[in-house]
């Protein structure tokens, strides 16, 4: 486990540069560019707060901003966004890459660096255009917001985990490639991103808590937008469930990668 | 004997089935599954290698020569057998690798550099070198989409050799490309060579792997069935190839201790063959461009349609001077019958440079040996061209020139 982190950090630039070629080839051949890296989010977040808030303009207990609702989901998205990116292109990233698999030696564990690297910087750049609306919109995060990297590591720690481990199911059963998309999309609705927790009934709620991605959600918003601490207790279940499922993938994919290349 | 760069000992790759994949996912754990299917596509394989050492791979498609790279490069695990290798290993797999169309070949260049696990000081270091040795001028810094073939194999080859490895494996890539450029990736890599790199190349090109090679490795069903000099080895490959299975290849030690190889199917056979000098008698040593004849005699032993004799001259490293045979000159013999008896004589002038030739020698039905092959005899004469009354030449190829010379001076 030891020496795969380390062969990974010998190829740090290799990571790097790919993160940034990764970058540059979505926007290749674009006339504005990297400027597209910022307007995506912005144009996201900008049609949560106007248009949504627009049409459903209900206030939220404890957000006296006329926006409240789009600060809400905004936030929530912001941290499923990030997650989701990471397990559906952990999910892919073998199938891929099964050329540059079967043809190149270099370490495999690079791969997943890689997409979480991009993820991050996604995540980032949507943070960045978050803050930007939301001082439009007259709302200002208060200092809780520090707490945010500590949210985005076990937000990258719970995706990667599971994005890893589905990865690598996928090279050897490929409809586990189908299926994650859709359970990804009820997952998205069993997590209060869209509705508030109080509105669903007591007898959802025993399962709305076993989420691990719940606890997640509810600290963005706490931090983003109710200016209040993040709830520690809920998030420790999320921690545990995040590294024992990145122990768990790391094992897999140690065990897994010599017979990745004979499959692909 | 020094030590060796790369040793390989009872290698063996097999891809397993095991009926669900999620026996397979089971046996990692160390669960009692047993596969329900081995495919092996390599078995049994041992060879070393030593510094400095040319290796060509040769065999059919499907005969495991990819696997055997790719076990040696490491991007499959062997399923039994051990491999030492001392020293880093650069592959040339295929052309593009790793390159992204949309960027220039700069960028393409840090990238594949970079995935070959070189940091961005030690690429840039050597960039303008990479540059220079692709010789793409402008096109350097444009989109790897806007590539010719050609200049993918430049930029391809440029990176994959901009840092000397102790291992430098080529897969069929220098077929493409310019004739130019195959002149001075060959030099580069006999530079390698001289400094001790160990080149293995994979390719059906004889006379690549003649040329690069001083060893091969003839890989058949996964096992090395013969292991010799590119000459020998090539001359059991194409009996193999001519043969599909018919009959077993015999070689026969010559006295100069080259391998005679015959095959085929027996249908008709070369009973004696001999050189003759200008002045009709046997010569093992020939001046240049002297008339020499050739004479094969021939007995058919099964009644065939068609009867051909094809021959050609070899030079010592086995690449061809020159062949051709009577399906050409339209001297087809139609109908013999068993028992009839041919004499060929074929007269030509020994316009070769100095050295030593082999005849081969071939009995089929039409212009190619792969629908019959009655007698395939690789090495079924050796001669010695000399100059005794030339004037002195270098080259394989005797074209005396004439040479004339103005004085200019006024």
């Amino acid at each position: 486990m030891f020496g795969m982190l380390l062969r990974a950090w010998r190829y740090r630039h290799f990571i790097f540069s790919s993160i940034k070629n990764e970058f540059l080839s979505r926007f290749a051949r674009s006339r504005l560019g990297g400027l597209w890296m910022v307007i995506h989010p912005l144009a996201q977040v900008a049609i949560f707060a106007f248009i949504l808030s627009a049409v459903l303009s209900s206030k939220l207990p404890g957000i006296d901003n006329r926006y409240g609702y789009a600060l809400y989901l905004t936030a929530g998205m912001m941290a499923w966004s990030l997650f989701s990116e990471l397990v559906s292109r952990s999910l892919t990233v073998f199938v891929d890459n099964s050329n540059l698999l079967k043809k190149m030696m270099f370490p495999r564990i690079c791969l997943p660096l890689i997409v979480s690297g991009s993820a991050l910087v996604n995540s980032l750049l949507l943070f960045v255009a978050i803050l930007a609306i939301f001082a439009l919109l007259g709302h200002y995060p208060g200092w809780h917001i520090l707490w945010l990297p500590v949210l985005i590591v076990l937000n990258v720690m719970l995706g990667v985990g599971l994005g890893l481990l589905l990865g690598v199911f996928n090279v050897f059963i490929r409809d586990v490639g189908q299926v994650v998309p859709i359970v990804l999309q009820f997952w998205f609705w069993f997590t209060p991103i869209v509705y508030i927790p109080s509105a669903i009934s007591e007898r959802f709620k025993y399962w709305l808590n076993l989420n691990p991605m719940t606890p997640l959600v509810n600290a963005y918003q706490n931090i983003l937008v109710l200016g209040a601490q993040p709830k520690w207790l809920p998030l420790t279940g999320t921690a545990i469930f995040a590294i024992v499922s990145l122990i768990f993938a790391l094992f897999f994919f140690r065990k897994a990668a010599p017979e990745m290349a004979d499959i692909l | 004997m020094s030590k060796s760069i790369l040793q390989v000992e009872d290698l063996g790759k097999a891809y397993r089935s095991y009926g669900s994949e999620w026996r397979r996912m089971l046996s990692w754990f160390g669960a009692p599954v047993k596969p329900i299917e081995e495919r092996w596509v390599l078995r049994h394989v041992n060879f070393g290698i030593q510094p400095g050492e040319a290796v060509g791979i040769v065999g059919q498609n499907g005969a495991g020569k990819s696997t055997l790279l790719k076990l040696i490069t490491g991007t499959l695990r062997p399923t039994e057998g051990a491999m030492r290798i001392n020293g880093r290993i650069a592959a040339i797999l295929e052309l593009g690798m790793g390159f992204n169309a949309e960027f220039t070949g700069r960028r393409n260049v840090y990238h594949v550099a970079g995935l070959m696990g070189f940091s961005q000081e030690e690429i840039e270091k050597v960039m303008p070198e990479i540059e220079s040795f692709a010789e793409i001028g402008a096109y350097f810094d444009e989109p790897v989409r806007t590539y010719s073939s050609g200049m993918q194999v430049r930029v391809t080859f440029a990176v994959a050799t901009a840092w000397r490895p102790e291992i430098l494996i080529v897969d069929e890539a220098l077929s493409v490309g310019d004739a130019y450029f195959q002149h001075k990736s060959f030099n580069r890599i006999r530079e390698f060579q001289e400094m001790g790199t160990t080149l293995l190349i994979v390719s059906h090109d004889r006379n690549s792997i003649q040329t690069l090679c001083d060893r091969a490795i003839l890989l058949e069903n996964g096992m090395v069935i013969k292991d010799s000099n590119p000459e020998e080895v090539f001359d059991f490959y194409n009996a193999i190839l001519a043969e599909k299975g018919n009959l077993t290849v015999k070689v026969v030690k010559l006295d100069d201790g080259k391998a005679q190889t015959i095959s085929g199917t027996g249908e008709a056979r070369v009973e004696e063959i001999a050189l003759y000098n200008s002045k009709g008698e046997v010569a093992e040593y020939v001046n240049v461009g002297e008339v020499i004849e050739l004479r094969i005699k021939v007995k058919v032993h099964r009644p065939v349609e068609t009867l051909v004799l094809g021959y050609g001259i070899k030079d010592r490293l086995g690449q061809v001077m020159y062949g051709t045979n009577t399906w050409h000159t339209g001297q087809v013999i139609h109908n013999p019958r068993p028992g009839d008896e041919y004499r060929f004589v074929i007269a030509f002038p020994a316009n070769l440079g100095i050295g030593s030739y082999s005849i081969q020698t071939a009995l089929v039905d039409r212009d190619t040996h792969l629908t019959a092959n009655y007698e395939w005899r690789d090495m079924a004469l050796v001669f010695n061209v000399i100059n005794i009354d030339k004037a002195q030449f270098v080259g394989c190829h005797w074209n005396e020139p004439n040479i004339k010379i103005e004085s200019l001076i006024q």
